[in-house]
């Protein structure tokens, strides 16, 4: 069985247990500038809808990255409305499951 | 700490702010189980081993940063771009440190070593709720919410996930490879308190794809996450309208999985 992402996994670790433990065991050193704990703040949203618009906009060809346009879109999009709609992300992800299943069975995509 | 001592003659009961806490943290649960399950599927259709998955999920245990990590590894992010990413997102359990530590400042260093590892979206919500209902801090609150609630459910969920999702041979006509996509994107919603955070969303996807066209998925990944804040933050902070500032309890609400809603809960004093 592979067990090569095991050592990322402890990395990931490493340079998250930081954050979690500085607050909790060295009260005080806590306080970053202002500015960098607004950066912060919007990391979270711009990294993951990065992600996800990269994971369904792009796909690797042997010619490249090439854009692309498919029922991906509609099941993704309808994830963001659902989410955005009843703060329920399990909905979502449930929601978007179900479209692409659909969708493929009716020859979309 | 004399502000929380004060505030322990406002709290509920202390046993029946536990019987609320365990009300609230089967919620926790169930979506915790469900999402880390969805959580497992995405990670061996990205070619995670069970064990590499649960490794993800014992050692980083945090959920957003893990579906992310499954997307650097599809995408072939080098692992110090992974790293990088991981801490940026992760970085926000800072705040929720910081926010626990005066409640928590007399517990043993061990024991708050060891809470440190388990402090999650989902263990700061259901505690700072806990801690403030009773005003003062209640470690057997806390391991219920980061073990019971969280914890176990969510790496007993990812190891259900990659094994059943190893059995699948067409994970496709599933709809599993859009989990991972619809995750991010649900997550992102979640995250966004205000206009910069809507902002900065926006940009980050944009930079992404465009990057990713130019120089490859992996480079418009962590183009998009570091360029996207910046852009966010030339909104004024007037024009901002946030809601829930980061590591306030509004915030752990918001980034909280379904079920974790506190809607008639007291105000927030502040330890």
């Amino acid at each position: 069985m592979k067990t090569d992402l095991v050592l990322l996994a402890f990395l990931m670790f490493l340079v998250t247990y930081p954050s979690r433990a500085l607050g909790l065991l060295t009260p005080g050193i806590d306080r970053l500038p202002g500015r960098a704990l607004e950066y912060l703040q919007l990391v979270g949203p711009a990294i993951l809808a990065a992600l996800a618009a990269v994971a369904v906009m792009v796909v690797s060809t042997d010619a490249g990255p090439r854009f692309h346009f498919g029922l991906e879109w509609l099941a993704v999009g309808a994830c963001l409305a659902v989410v955005a709609w009843r703060r329920n992300l399990f909905l979502g992800l449930v929601t978007a499951v179900a479209i692409a299943i659909v969708g493929r069975m009716a020859g979309l995509g | 700490m004399a502000d929380v001592q004060g505030a322990a003659n406002s709290g509920e009961d202390l046993r029946a702010s536990r019987r609320r806490l365990i009300a609230e943290a089967a919620g926790i649960l169930v979506s915790a189980g469900g999402f880390g399950f969805l959580y497992g599927l995405a990670a061996r259709d990205a070619g995670f081993s069970p064990i590499e998955a649960l490794a993800m999920s014992t050692l980083g245990f945090a959920g957003a940063a893990q579906f992310a990590a499954v997307g650097y590894v599809a995408s072939g992010l080098a692992w110090p771009g992974v790293v990088l990413l991981t801490a940026l997102l992760n970085a926000r359990h800072l705040l929720y440190s910081a926010a626990l530590a005066p409640w928590v400042r007399d517990r043993p260093f061990v024991e708050r070593a060891v809470a440190a590892h388990l402090l999650t979206d989902e263990s700061f919500a259901l505690t700072m709720a806990h801690f403030r209902r009773i005003g003062r801090a209640d470690m057997w609150g806390y391991w219920v919410a980061a073990i019971a609630a969280t914890f176990i459910p969510w790496n007993l969920a990812t190891l259900s996930g990659v094994l059943v999702g190893g059995s699948i041979v067409e994970p496709r006509q599933f709809g599993i490879d859009v989990i991972f996509p619809a995750a991010m994107i649900g997550l992102a919603v979640g995250l966004v308190t205000g206009r910069r955070e809507i902002v900065a969303a926006i940009s980050g996807a944009t930079v992404g794809v465009i990057v990713a066209l130019v120089a490859g998925p992996a480079i418009g990944i962590i183009a998009g996450g570091l360029v996207g804040p910046a852009v966010g933050l030339l909104i004024p902070a007037a024009a901002a309208h946030e809601t829930a500032p980061l590591g306030s309890r509004a915030s752990a609400e918001r980034y909280s999985m379904p079920g974790a809603r506190y809607d008639d809960a007291p105000p927030e004093p502040g330890p």
